[in-house]
């Protein structure tokens, strides 16, 4: 029971997730700003917004429900901090898996989406409940491919536990080894990009547009939370790809855990990349490209592992 | 408390609202988040929503139209956050005093933190009033 809440406070979960996950946000923007020739924050910003924005007042708008503005953040940050969790703990320890945590681990990645179409709705602004449809019309244009995507490995490992994927990748390969397997990977990025919400696939925010959309209510801890689900979900998105595709970081030896954070580092630079070099897509355009081109290279990928490519 | 004022002077985001400038005050502050300054080296962000401001960067003189704007935006912002007067209209209304459609400056409407003159003021000049303003912040 200890153990548990340690893990889920501590080692694997909030805490480190969270620390990690402000670093490497960090990174996107110091790299972003390196890209449009600027020097860039410094390491610690993400940091001090974080307490900054802990340190300022919340208002709850007039009209809405305060029990349904409040938790969207909680119920973001406690899934993001659970995947979180469950991933490092079969990271560490394969033998951990229980059946279906793949399942899972996919259903709980889908809560901070929910949890920001439920909170921009709840928050009376015109602005935020078009951030919020435009979030739900996005969610139900990615998950399709992001699971079929998933289906993959699935084939290929003959496993829905996570932990035995890491061992039947340990012993004959990684599934982006075969055709099949490459061209998930690739739908699955896509996918990961729009689960970031990041650029071509910030729709719902729109900063430029309807002014960050379903986060316009929010201030103080209340946006501190989402602010940290974001960034936690940069680390852990990558992460569980990594994890799912590309054979786990690996245990015991230096060597290969070095090697596991070389494949986390290859997946946030494209990532940075993809949001530094594209413009944004329309809510029609991002479904009619998931549904159309990714959907379909997607069956493409299934079929392919299905035939044993 | 030490702590929240010392992340508050790391990373100030700005609302930007015109109440009737003539734009040039506007493009010095779009010139402030350029290569050149960077101010995001600084912390600041340019932020769409007033709710999550601790800078209120007012920019022109306040007009008829946008004197309860800017009361209410000033009420909506969460505490505590700053004004800034950008530019001689927002700090005295500068050649448009007297005008029949213009209330006053900036500070006869909201509370004023810090004055930024200049018509427009240079992007140094911004960005010298905004390490001043959070110099005062102990």
């Amino acid at each position: 029971m200890l153990k548990s809440v340690f893990y889920f406070v501590i080692f694997p979960g909030f805490l480190f997730t969270a620390v990690v996950g402000l670093l490497v946000s960090w990174i996107d923007r110091k790299v972003t700003a390196r890209v449009q020739w600027r020097v860039g924050p410094p390491w610690w910003q993400n940091f001090a917004d974080f307490v900054k924005l802990l340190g300022k007042e919340t208002i709850i708008p007039q009209g809405t429900s305060r029990f349904h503005f409040i938790t969207p953040p909680l119920l973001s940050i406690s899934a993001i901090t659970l995947v979180s969790t469950l991933l490092w703990v079969m990271l560490i320890n394969p033998h951990k898996s229980f059946l279906g945590d793949l399942i899972v681990v996919v259903y709980l990645l889908m809560m901070p989406a929910m949890a920001v179409v439920m909170g921009g709705a709840a928050s009376g602004n015109p602005l935020a409940s078009m951030g919020a449809s435009r979030e739900m019309k996005l969610v139900l244009g990615y998950e399709l491919p992001f699971v079929l995507a998933l289906i993959v490995p699935i084939i290929k490992t003959d496993t829905i536990r996570l932990g035995e994927m890491i061992r039947f990748q340990a012993e004959d390969g990684v599934v982006i080894g075969s055709w099949s397997g490459i061209i998930a990977f690739l739908v699955a990025i896509v996918c990961m990009q729009a689960k970031l919400t990041l650029v071509p696939f910030d729709i719902p925010e729109a900063e430029t547009e309807i002014m960050s959309g379903p986060y316009i209510e929010y201030s103080g801890p209340a946006l501190a939370m989402f602010k940290l689900t974001r960034a936690m979900m940069l680390f852990v998105l990558p992460v569980f790809l990594v994890l799912v595709f590309w054979g786990g970081f690996g245990q015991g030896s230096f060597w290969s855990v070095l090697l596991g954070i070389l494949k986390y580092v290859v997946l946030l630079v494209v990532i940075v990349l993809i949001r530094n070099t594209n413009p944004r897509l329309r809510i029609d355009q991002a479904m009619r490209f998931f549904w159309g081109l990714v959907t379909g290279v997607a069956t493409l990928a299934i079929i392919l592992a299905l035939i044993g490519a | 408390m030490k702590l929240k004022l010392k992340a508050l002077t790391k990373s100030p985001w700005v609302f930007h609202l015109n109440t009737g400038a003539c734009n040039n005050c506007d493009i010095e502050i779009l010139n402030v988040l350029t290569p050149k300054f960077d101010a995001e080296r600084l912390g600041v962000l340019l932020v769409g929503s007033i709710r999550h401001a601790d800078v209120l960067l007012v920019t022109g003189p306040v007009t008829r139209q946008a004197a309860p704007r800017l009361k209410r935006l000033y009420e909506q912002a969460p505490k505590p956050c700053f004004v800034v007067a950008c530019g001689t209209c927002a700090t005295s209304c500068g050649i448009f005093k007297d005008a029949y459609n213009v209330v006053g400056p900036v500070d006869k409407i909201v509370p004023v933190n810090a004055y930024i003159p200049g018509c427009p003021p240079k992007p140094e000049a911004l960005i010298s009033a905004l390490v001043k303003l959070l110099g005062t912040v102990k």
